[in-house]
């Protein structure tokens, strides 16, 4: 007994101790210093190199470190100058020809010329370059249609292409077109993912595996030096993880907020930031085989689907109603007239009388999580309430991301008859292009997955890739637009709208509609 | 002795060997590959097929394997295409910190589970007994993920007493004192499941021991009854203890993977989540090899050291 009246009084003791130990140190906790950002990313970056790197997570990095030759006007998806202060394209769109602007140079020093622009060109698409090596560039198909790409003086680059390719400017704006230093390249070879140098309003400090890669400002910075002396990113892959960085205050901004922790949020301490960006969720029908092969089955799908309760009550609102194929972020390319499928489950079961179909079976793939698959299992629960209470009967089969596309993507035959997907891409040709294009279909390397087909729609996105004219291309898709959604080769449901929150501490925070993460203008009080 | 140790030393090579062929053959079997988690939306048949050749992923099979093995033998792990680095300095780095945290949870729960077994058998259907044998259940049966949230969400988010997630301050010192404050809850939370096991166990160990006739002599002979306990009665319990703590430490170090997702610490666990997600297969493959590695060797120094202090197991 002698020996718990010991521990009692022990434990007392202690835990007073251990009481005061802790509350001493409240103060000092939870303050981040001025001037210094703080980002929560929602992984350990890849590489800061832009051209061997394909995830948005390491994107909002790059972007603060490198510039390209052009970029995105603020708050839009249109191009403007970047290193490149003109540029001037031939009568038939196969020779662009830059000029560069002069006085620049990368963080290491050296200068930024037009032997740099063809180093960085070379390296990605020419396998006899010699630092081609230090890749692999998993997205310099971006380029692929670079026939040459030459200096013609200092401050002059030209590339020919090998056939008019409109969606070049804006893929030159996408991080695979970002600049890097080549002297850094030829110092570091393979490392220089982990010793990155561009020409942007930050450069870059160190990257501490697993806990901060941190950027200081250039103070030389060609646009004007940035307000922020210095932004740490923190990857923190655990969503709840992150909320309770962000509420304790151990971190200033976080991305990729997940709806149902928005709520946290919604105090003067803290702001939410939300965009839409060119972001299309949608459902793929399989038009080969199956009760979707008839129009007016598709149809009927896209009237059962009650989309506004999706992105207001599954989603949280961090998503709008999708009309067609086209995220309205593409404003100059959306067709405004475009009105969304209706909740009309009548319609939905009139259209499937019509089509002599009573209760159609359907295999409906759906996946755990994916790059801007939002919530899809939930998605995919309440979508399958929705199309049986019209009298689909459907079977909802869940895979891991990776399993998902490996069996999406070679096409729905013998699979399934719908199945979830999403896009972001950065200009208006990319998504109809690459997968609703009868010549995009997976036997021939496409993501028509669905197997749509309609010359009208494949003789409006062959024109619009190749017509130099923004105004031309706009109508185009337009009409492309109009016949799709009448076509109903997928069941057009959400386009995310992004969203970010940071402490009250932070100032003139916007975000992009191309996602990216721009922090040149922010303050931190 | 020394016989001994190199038989068992040898004995490890054909183990090794055979837990190659196994994680090799898994991540070769499981779906989807890393081109396709490389390349997401833009996964043409024709980008993988390239990209695959880049990363040497088109040879046959068999082949893979044994470069891959070569290398190894030559102590080159690979890079990580994924980190962009070599495999071998992520996991000695990641190695590290899983080390600080399991070796201090490990501490943890050996000396609060001896201490907690031993007060519960000394007062065997006490309020004492009942009372940790209550807690005890309630911390075997909370699963440490859920228990790591909550405590995130009560240390650090409302009492903000405690950093919720890291290893080091992103901005100041690097001293102990910063290691401590950040180690705290995850070391906590891994603890909590072995504490509760070790706990149970060494109470009937005890219970045991207590019963013995040396004990009930030592009463006899008017030995102080905290001396009993903790000198005579915890000395004998121990030699059942030991095998017990030596299981738990296995279950600490892989019970160390949720808490390092939960915490963000940065350690071995969470990157093999984070590599086998991305399908980043050598890092993978170096990261289960190392862990194996270092799993048969502390077989081979427990084993060791129970025949140094047992004569009665033979070497």
């Amino acid at each position: 007994m002698t020996f718990l009246t010991l521990t009692r009084r022990a434990a007392l003791a202690g835990g007073a101790a251990l009481a005061l130990a802790l509350s001493s140190l409240t103060p000092a906790m939870a303050q981040t210093p001025p001037g210094v950002l703080i980002v929560g990313q929602v992984a350990e970056p890849q590489a800061l190199d832009p051209h061997a790197v394909t995830a948005v997570n390491d994107f909002r990095i790059l972007m603060n470190v490198y510039d390209g030759l052009v970029r995105y006007a603020p708050g839009t998806l249109e191009v403007e100058p970047a290193l490149a202060s003109a540029w001037d394209v031939s009568e038939d769109g196969t020779v662009y020809t830059f000029s560069l602007r002069d006085g620049i140079t990368f963080h290491d020093g050296t200068p930024f010329d037009a032997e740099a622009v063809v180093f960085n060109f070379e390296r990605m698409l020419n396998e006899e370059h010699p630092f081609h090596d230090t890749g692999p560039f998993p997205l310099s198909f971006f380029f692929s249609s670079i026939q040459s790409v030459e200096a013609v003086d200092p401050l002059t680059v030209r590339f020919t292409l090998d056939g008019p390719y409109a969606p070049f400017l804006s893929n030159l704006a996408y991080p695979t077109g970002l600049i890097v230093s080549p002297t850094a390249v030829e110092t570091h070879g393979a490392d220089f993912g982990r010793n990155p140098s561009g020409t942007g309003p930050f450069r870059f400090v160190e990257w501490r595996s697993n806990e901060a890669v941190v950027i200081e400002a250039n103070p030389d910075y060609w646009d004007g030096a940035p307000a922020l002396e210095a932004v740490v990113f923190r990857p923190i892959t655990d969503a709840n993880t992150r909320v309770a960085e962000m509420l304790s205050g151990g971190i200033d901004m976080m991305v990729e907020v997940p709806p149902v922790a928005l709520s946290e949020f919604r105090s003067d301490d803290f702001r939410i930031v939300e965009q839409a960006g060119p972001h299309v969720w949608f459902l793929i029908l399989n038009l080969r085989e199956g009760p979707f092969t008839d129009q007016l089955v598709r149809q009927a799908a896209n009237y059962a689907i009650n989309k506004t309760a999706l992105v207001e009550e599954v989603l949280e609102g961090t998503a709008a109603v999708a009309a067609g194929p086209t995220p309205p972020a593409f404003a100059w390319a959306y067709n405004e007239d475009l009105e969304p499928y209706p909740y009309d489950p009548d319609r939905a079961r009139a259209l499937l009388a019509e089509a002599g179909v009573e209760n159609p079976a359907i295999t409906f793939y759906v996946t755990e999580g994916g790059s801007g698959m939002l919530d899809p299992v939930a998605m995919g629960t309440a979508i399958q309430a929705d199309l049986e209470a019209v009298g689909f009967d459907v079977t909802i089969e869940t895979y891991e991301w990776n399993t998902f596309l490996g069996r999406v993507n070679p096409g729905l035959e013998g699979e399934a008859d719908m199945a979830q997907m999403a896009w972001m891409t950065n200009d208006p040709d990319t998504l109809p292009y690459l997968a609703l294009r009868t010549e995009a279909w997976p036997e021939q390397g496409g993501f028509n997955s669905g197997y749509y087909s309609n010359p009208a729609v494949d003789a409006l996105l062959e024109e619009a890739r190749t017509a130099t004219d923004q105004d031309r291309r706009a109508e185009l898709y337009r009409e492309m637009q109009v016949i799709v959604q009448q076509d109903a080769p997928w069941v057009f449901v959400a386009n995310w709208v992004q969203n970010a929150v940071t402490s009250d501490r932070v100032e003139n925070f916007t975000l992009e509609p191309s996602f990216f993460l721009l922090l040149d203008d922010v303050v931190k009080n | 002795m020394t016989r001994y140790i190199l038989r068992r030393l040898l004995s490890a090579i054909p183990v090794l060997f055979g837990i190659s062929v196994i994680v090799f053959a898994i991540m070769a079997l499981i779906p989807g590959d890393p081109a396709l988690a490389i390349l997401g939306s833009f996964a043409t048949p024709e980008n993988v097929a390239r990209l695959n050749a880049d990363l040497g992923l088109d040879k046959p099979l068999i082949q893979q394997y044994f470069i891959w093995l070569g290398n190894m033998l030559q102590g080159d792990f690979g890079r990580s295409f994924n980190l962009n680095r070599p495999v071998l300095d992520e996991v000695l780095d990641r190695f590290n910190a899983t080390l600080v945290l399991a070796g201090t949870s490990f501490v943890l729960c050996a000396f609060l589970g001896i201490v907690a077994g031993v007060v519960s058998a000394a007062n065997q259907y006490g309020w004492a007994d009942k009372g940790i044998t209550f807690v005890v259940l309630l911390g075997i049966s909370i699963p440490s993920f859920f228990l790591g949230m909550m405590m995130i969400l009560t240390f650090a988010v409302n009492l903000r007493w405690l950093p919720a997630s890291g290893m080091w301050p992103i901005y100041g010192e690097r001293d102990l004192w910063a290691l401590l404050r950040h180690l705290t809850l995850p070391a906590l939370a891994l603890s909590v499941v072995a504490t509760g096991v070790i706990a149970r166990l060494a109470r009937s160990a005890m219970l045991e021991v207590l019963r013995q006739d040396f004990i009930r002599t030592a009463r006899a002979k008017g030995v102080h009854e905290r001396g009993v306990i903790w000198r005579h009665a915890l000395r004998a319990a121990m030699v059942s203890i030991i095998p017990i703590l030596g299981i738990q430490a296995g279950f600490v170090l892989s019970g160390a993977v949720y808490i390092e997702v939960v915490f963000q610490w940065p350690g071995i666990g969470r990157m093999l989540v984070d590599a086998i997600l991305r399908r980043d297969i050598l890092l993978v493959q170096g990261g289960v090899i190392f862990v194996a590695a270092c799993y048969v060797l502390f077989n081979i120094v427990v084993d060791v050291a129970q025949s140094l202090l047992d004569p009665r197991i033979k070497t």
